[in-house]
């Protein structure tokens, strides 16, 4: 099973703090990946912080063919970060010619454009960046968008670590999501490899969603871009909460009742049963039957975890006031914050929703029984 | 028989039947009970006279034989049997009711080992053969499916017994999530959902069934609903509902049908301004799984008095109800006028579904549906449906298997991304060889929200004897031996409803364990595995293609 680990900062921090808090759950994951979502980014990634970045791993054959493609469509590279490590990969892990996050200024007739229009025309970006790799596999594109680096590999998560030299400053970020990965229904892949990414929005998860099937064909008819791919049966969960938060303009405490809603009697106390009653039944398709603990980072740098109905993966939230960690196992926290107060630590149940917001001040956990807030 | 009896092309022998009765004399107390019982007359007291040859044995004592000397003598007895007809009006069919009765098993029937002759002469005086029952074939590719995506890797099997389990399904069109929540907030018409248990009594209707058989089956439904808190529904099929029952509390618990002969809607429709509770549903029937393209059809057996009077018809005379809805020109424009009809009599309260039989226009229907916002799910009825009338070549030739038929359809609404809008309600040899809950989770994993059966029910709750062997399917007309499909006082009164409910809810609870031992290895608890086609294999290549689910042998 993976093991999940996350940091939300108030000051930018290594990835490699939660890199090594992996290590310590290694025990749980079989090596065989990383993938690593970095978001709130510090060094030179910061001055440029409304351009997007095109984050993925290219041949070199590769990179001139986006950088064409990304001419063509008007965009102006700027800064560009790439790790091309010289000494021999760890074993298992293939060798590959261009780890890249690059910085882009979209074309000027964006600029009278809404919000909106523009995320999904840098959703097509990237999809479109994402087809032609796949066609001629000299691309592989996990995320572009303000603010957001993705870095994946296949191999262990320490030694990838290590070797793609993560402790550099540059990519120091203040929200960072890690998964070590386990490999097991599924071939090895780098597009299976979590956090998946949509839009700002991003989660991972252990476990194994076993309504994937069903969920990945109805998120797959909606015709929303960026609702393709489905390597792994995880991705549905950052979909879900893309639907919810951009389709159905809900909050993050909504997240938990499409995914897993309440059962009759709770429903029947719940001051929100009606609008509640109507989203089971509309997004029924949307429930997710685990067991998996879902642990996102949503647009507003809000970090949150939460399980399926059925609780039965690990998940633990602690820390301090300026950081506090995310993480599938105890001990990974002990590891990574050991100096917090421990007789805080929260491990979500069955209806609860922990959430770190923006400011890292404080846990606050929304329980599902709860009203809702108010729906805007 | 005289060598010059009159032996014509139809004259049968016993060996010709396809049930011949094996009669025991030794251990038979010539009681009666099997003849009283035969519903078809089959068997017979018989009388038979048997003549006894004498033949002086051989004596030796005197070297002269005895026998030579003596005549051989005979003489004649008299005894007292069970003779079987070889009449085709009055040939045996199985059902086994003479040795049920007999106290001493002196008497059964036995199929023929060979193929029976019998076939051959069904149409005496040019009326092809009509039955009740089945399709008189056990194939099923339902039975062949396996549940295989059973993960051992990163999570282990739920507990069957000790999990909670939430296995509801929805009937009634549910609204796309965006537009649910936009017509929630600003108060506009929500159409009607009704959270239901996924197996449902399908529409057996008060003319077809007993009085008796009807009642247990409401009293088990109700019972499972107020006291075991399953919500259970019964499809009352064409013929109206017991003026009582549509005003009692009960009726939540009950699906209207509305076919093409509309029998009975004068009573449903005069009772309407005094029902208590709205009906959980109304489904419209253009077609059946057992004779697609023909109508429904009571036969004058079965319209007695009680029967002729909810149906608003004179007592004895065969309800044949026309294949489509006569006022109407067209199934879109049918489809569209009655579901909106039904809806408005109701001011929009109840959910309104068609019902046609799986066919090769399946697909247009639910595209139909699709675009209609009134319509509130599709029923599909297989081949193997039915247990009313219907002629032998319908029964045995047409139609189309439910499970590709209903995979076309579930993978047609995933195209449309309206594939949790527009529920599918499959029936149609749904446990036919007694697998309901493996031939009921297939069918959701190939897309259905629902699942319904009706021979299942008569066989399980209230023991008909008919199987998948041409055993007994004389439901059509009148002389059920069980009393299910009988309006004979004489013969429904066999049939306790009591028992019947009560075995009606063993069943369901029953089902419910199965169907939890099926999904908790597959790791599902909270919803339906409606479309979990992940789950499913099959050792038959084209089948695996067809459904598109996995090929494993």
């Amino acid at each position: 099973m993976c093991r999940l680990f996350s940091l939300t900062s108030s000051v930018p921090i290594s990835p490699m703090r939660a890199i090594e808090a992996l290590d310590v759950m290694k025990e749980g994951h079989d090596g065989s990946g990383i993938g690593l979502f970095l978001t709130d980014l510090a060094g030179p990634f910061q001055d440029s912080k409304h351009l997007p970045i095109l984050s993925g791993i290219f041949t070199q054959s590769g990179v001139l063919r986006m950088e064409e493609f990304m001419s063509s469509q008007g965009f102006t590279p700027q800064y560009r970060l790439t790790l091309a490590p010289q000494d021999t990969p760890p074993p298992g892990t293939p060798k590959r010619e261009v780890y890249l996050s690059q910085v882009f200024e979209p074309p000027s007739a964006w600029n009278g454009l809404a919000q909106e229009e523009r995320e999904v025309l840098l959703t097509k970006t990237r999809l479109a960046l994402r087809h032609m790799g796949q066609a001629e596999e000299d691309m592989v594109v996990f995320s572009f968008w303000p603010d957001v680096l993705m870095i994946k590999e296949v191999g262990d998560p320490m030694e990838i670590g290590r070797y793609l030299g993560l402790d550099r400053e540059e990519v120091y970020a203040g929200r960072i999501l890690a998964q070590g990965r386990q490999n097991t229904n599924y071939g090895i892949n780098l597009y299976a490899c979590h956090p998946f990414f949509i839009q700002g929005v991003s989660t991972m998860t252990n476990g194994e969603n076993t309504a994937f099937v069903p969920i990945k064909e109805y998120l797959g008819s909606q015709g929303v871009p960026g609702y393709e791919g489905y390597q792994s049966d995880s991705e549905v969960f950052t979909h879900i909460l893309h639907f919810t938060l951009k389709g159905l303009g809900l909050s993050l405490e909504a997240y938990k009742h499409v995914i897993t809603p309440l059962q009759d009697d709770d429903m029947n106390a719940h001051p929100d049963r009606d609008v509640l009653y109507t989203m089971k039944q509309a997004c029924r398709r949307l429930i997710i039957d685990g067991p998996n603990c879902v642990i996102g980072c949503l647009p507003d740098k809000t970090m949150f975890m939460v399980q399926d109905r059925k609780k039965l993966r690990p998940g633990i939230v602690g820390g301090r006031p300026g950081l506090f960690a995310f993480s599938s196992e105890a001990c990974g926290l002990d590891a990574a914050i050991p100096e917090r107060d421990k007789t805080k630590d929260f491990q979500p149940m069955h209806l609860d929703t922990a959430i770190v917001s923006p400011d890292c001040q404080e846990v606050r956990i929304c329980r599902q029984t709860q009203p809702l807030p108010h729906l805007h | 028989m005289p060598a010059n009896t009159a032996i014509t092309p139809s004259t049968l022998s016993q060996r010709d039947l396809p049930w011949q009765i094996d009669w025991d004399i030794q251990t038979c107390t010539l009681c009666g009970r099997c003849t009283a019982v035969c519903p078809v007359n089959a068997i017979e007291f018989g009388t038979f006279r048997k003549r006894t040859l004498f033949t002086p044995p051989l004596g030796l004592s005197d070297n002269r034989s005895q026998g030579l000397q003596h005549k051989p003598s005979s003489s004649s007895s008299v005894y007292y049997g069970i003779r079987q007809r070889t009449d085709p009006a009055y040939a045996c069919i199985g059902c086994a009711m003479c040795n049920m009765v007999c106290p001493n098993n002196a008497i059964r029937p036995v199929k023929s080992e060979s193929t029976d002759l019998l076939r051959f002469h069904r149409d005496r005086g040019g009326q092809p053969r009509t039955r009740g029952g089945r399709r008189n074939s056990g194939d099923s590719v339902l039975d062949q499916i396996k549940f295989m995506r059973i993960s051992m890797l990163t999570d282990p099997a739920l507990d069957a017994g000790r999990h909670e389990f939430e296995l509801r399904t929805l009937i009634g069109r549910v609204l796309p999530p965006a537009e649910a929540l936009k017509t929630q907030r600003e108060k506009g018409w929500m159409p009607p959902v009704r959270e239901i248990y996924p197996l449902m009594i399908g529409s057996m209707s008060f003319g077809a069934l007993s009085p008796n058989m009807w009642e247990g089956l409401q009293m088990g439904v109700a019972y499972l609903n107020e006291e075991l808190g399953m919500p259970v529904r019964m499809c009352t099929g064409e013929g109206g509902c017991p003026p009582r029952l549509l005003r009692s509390r009960f009726m939540k618990y009950v699906i209207l049908q509305i076919a093409s002969g509309y029998f009975g809607w004068d009573e449903i429709v005069h009772a309407i301004p005094h029902m208590k509770e709205d009906p959980c549903a109304v489904e419209i029937k253009y077609g059946q799984g057992a004779k697609p393209g023909d109508g429904g059809l009571l036969q004058w057996h079965k319209v007695n008095q009680l029967i002729a009077a909810i149906r608003g018809v004179p007592p004895g005379v065969s309800l044949p109800s026309p294949p489509t809805h006569q006022t109407k020109y067209s199934i879109e424009e049918a489809v569209a006028k009655m579901i909106q009809s039904m809806s408005m009599a109701w001011g929009f309260r109840v959910p309104v579904y068609p019902k046609i039989s799986a066919s090769s226009t399946s697909l247009a229907v639910l595209n139909n549906l699709t675009r209609n916002p009134y319509a509130a799910g599709l029923a599909i009825d297989g081949e193997d449906g039915g247990t009313g009338a219907a002629y032998n070549v319908s029964m045995n030739h047409m139609g189309h298997p439910i499970a590709s038929n209903l995979r076309d359809c579930y993978l047609n609404l995933v195209k449309l991304g309206k594939q949790n809008e527009l529920p599918i309600i499959a029936g149609g040899g749904t446990g036919k060889n007694g697998n309901l809950a493996a031939n009921a989770a297939a069918l959701i994993m190939l897309g259905a929200s629902a699942v319904q059966i009706g021979k299942y029910v008569m066989q399980a709750a209230s023991g008909c004897l008919g199987s998948e062997g041409d055993r007994c399917n004389i439901c059509n007309i009148g002389r059920c031996p069980k009393g299910i499909t009988s309006q004979d006082p004489r013969l429904y009164r066999r049939l306790d409803p009591e028992q019947v409910a009560e075995r009606v809810v063993d069943m369901y609870v029953g089902f419910d364990t199965e169907l939890k031992k099926i999904v908790a290895p597959l790791g599902r608890s909270t919803s339906l595995p409606i479309g979990m086609s992940d789950a499913l294999g099959i050792a038959d290549r084209s089948a695996a293609e067809r459904l598109q689910i996995k090929y494993v042998v």
